[in-house]
């Protein structure tokens, strides 16, 4: 090889070139179907683990509020996971009215987390937004926390009649899910 | 690689030898458990905890791929399966169901001593660094696997073990939730999080047999660390590892599997959670929820952080738990002290029995509800952990003075028994 280059010296640019080209050739021929067929094997296999059409199909949930009194709440569930349908009572709306929004570490007010004229409606995921438990304080009797909301023993979140978090490890107010009032008296979570 | 004193495999039987030339299977044996092994002669007990480690991975293996014949991957069967067919119906299926869960158990003790034997010994330092990342890789696989086999029992702590340990990904910032729903495919553990657990549960095992591996290789190119730290200088200080050291963990063996019996047969649930006999429920959450008692320290540290510091108390927890265990990676750097064996090293010998200490203490707070005390407790806890690998043994190694070492391993082992030797 030494002596090609050495016995043809005029050519020697194009010894030098050639070889460049072709790798780069080689290398992009090589390269392209890899990448295209590392994603198209990639993307199934990420993908499947994503949840089933099935399990999206149980996407919607209807709730009848009429039998539920001021200051009672229902848990029922939404893509199997507890809802908590509350019907507040004119104390504990004051009591989240109360609050000063700045304040919050998730500040949103009743308002925002309610629909409009139905504010004594608190619809939420009844899923502790630490970890995922199920906080106390849906049903009669149950410890609700300093703040009279819900409580979650499990890791200490304490929430307020709002549902927002207070204190303790959660770093979010219980999530409200996508719904709305079909009649005055049911609900459409979904 | 082996010492050059090592014996060679000399096949004997025609068929041995044939067997030699095409697959050389029983050479491989030969150099990694029999007289081609030279070991350090001065082996103390500890050093029984690999191959023991080894025995509880088969029995898991062996024990498990029965049960999955009779068990029922869906949120449907899979509790009933597990406490009505195989603990009632199948032949021996009790006793196979609680040789696993035990086995479970006990291969965490097992591991756990292997590792604490790995640190008071130096076995992580150099030229082991290898061997020690493989271990932990090893030890973060079983910690998956055990998680997962707990998961698909699909009681009560199984279904909210799933909803809290893939809440962790729900602490990463943006995308978190979204990617806790794609570990479970679904909103809850459900069918879907059964069924891949289930198949992952089957499948790391054999990974890790596979880690395994490596992990011997790698510890057999410069042979096995001793008690005294000190390398080996020649062919007096090791015996072949065959009969030697196959013996002593032959009877080391013995008395792991008879502590493992009484265990399986008189306090089967001993080491379990009794909420787990209540058929996994979504709609309510047990009054406090604790995994197996080998994860409560890590849990104690996740549980240690309760207020928000620049990134939110939650993710500080999740950051902190498996950075407890990542930290191990670092460990062979963080310890810069030529000196292995503790038992020269007074400083550090205090700092490792500190750290045992530290780590039943968070282990007792894991296992405890999360009320003022523990927290407290776990916090300081938690604090230390880090602190000693992080600042205490990094310190240590640049001022102690470590007591005179052994000129060999045969020395030492004279020096301890050599007196008694003479006299008989």
């Amino acid at each position: 090889m030494a002596t090609d280059t050495v016995s043809n010296p005029g050519e020697s640019p194009d010894h030098v070139s050639d070889p460049r080209r072709r790798d780069f050739l080689n290398i992009a021929a090589v390269a392209f179907p890899a990448v295209g067929g590392g994603v198209a094997v990639l993307v199934p296999l990420i993908n499947q683990m994503s949840p089933s059409a099935d399990v999206l199909a149980q996407s919607t949930t209807e709730i009848d509020l009429t039998k539920i009194q001021p200051g009672q709440g229902v848990i029922t569930s939404f893509r199997k996971q507890p809802l908590f349908v509350r019907n507040l009572t004119p104390k504990e709306i004051a009591e989240a009215d109360a609050v000063p929004v700045g304040s919050l570490r998730d500040p949103e007010t009743l308002e925002q987390r309610t629909k409009d004229g139905k504010k004594n409606w608190l619809i939420t995921l009844g899923v502790c937004t630490h970890l995922g438990c199920i906080p106390l304080g849906i049903n009669e009797g149950d410890n609700r926390g300093k703040f009279g909301g819900y409580f979650c023993p499990c890791h200490g979140s304490q929430y307020d009649t709002a549902a927002r978090i207070r204190q303790g490890p959660a770093p979010k107010n219980l999530a409200v899910p996508d719904y709305k009032f079909t009649s005055p008296t049911t609900v459409l979570v979904g | 690689m082996s010492f050059p004193w090592a014996k060679n495999y000399e096949p004997k039987a025609p068929l041995m030898r044939w067997l030699d030339e095409k697959l050389p299977m029983p050479r491989l044996v030969y150099n990694a458990v029999g007289a081609g092994y030279p070991v350090p002669r001065n082996l103390n007990y500890f050093w029984n905890f690999g191959v023991l480690a080894g025995a509880a991975l088969a029995i898991q293996i062996v024990t498990g791929i029965v049960l999955a014949m009779h068990f029922h991957s869906s949120a449907a069967g899979a509790f009933d399966s597990v406490n009505g067919t195989i603990m009632r119906d199948v032949n021996a299926g009790w006793f196979l169901r609680y040789a696993h869960a035990n086995g479970a158990s006990f291969f965490f003790i097992v591991v756990y001593i292997h590792i604490f034997r790995g640190l008071y010994y130096g076995s992580y330092k150099p030229p082991r660094e290898m061997v020690w990342l493989l271990g932990v890789v090893i030890f973060l696989l079983m910690m998956a696997t055990a998680f997962m086999g707990y998961v698909i029992v699909w009681g009560q702590m199984s279904f909210w073990g799933a909803q809290v340990i893939t809440g962790f990904f729900s602490a990463i910032p943006g995308v978190g939730e979204t990617i806790r729903v794609w570990l479970l495919g679904g909103y809850a553990p459900d069918d879907a999080a059964l069924n891949r657990f289930f198949s992952l549960h089957y499948l790391l095992p054999f990974v890790i047999a596979g880690a395994i591996i490596l992990h011997i290789w790698a510890l057999h190119i410069p042979g096995s660390n001793n008690p005294t730290g000190v390398d080996v200088k020649g062919e007096q200080d090791t015996v072949p590892f065959h009969p030697y050291y196959t013996a002593k963990d032959g009877f080391g063996l013995l008395v792991y599997l008879a502590l493992f019996s009484v265990v399986v047969f008189f306090f089967p649930d001993y080491l379990g959670h009794p909420d787990n006999y209540i058929p996994a429920n979504p709609l309510s959450t047990p009054a406090h929820i604790v995994p197996e008692w080998y994860f409560w320290p890590f849990y104690a540290i996740l549980r240690a952080f309760t207020s928000d510091f620049i990134l939110p108390a939650k993710l500080w927890g999740v950051l902190a738990m498996f950075g407890s265990i990542l930290l191990l990676f670092f460990l062979p750097w963080l310890d810069s002290s030529p000196i292995r064996s503790n038992t020269y090293r007074p400083k550090a010998r205090i700092a490792f029995w500190v750290l045992v200490a530290d780590v039943a203490i968070l282990g007792y707070c894991g296992g405890s509800p999360a009320s003022n005390t523990y927290i407290v407790l776990s916090q300081i806890c938690a604090a230390y952990y880090f602190l000693h690998f992080l600042v205490i043994l990094p310190m240590i190694a640049r001022s102690e003075r470590p007591t005179p070492l052994p000129n060999s391993i045969t020395e030492a082992v004279l020096a301890k028994h050599g007196a008694t030797a003479a006299a008989h």
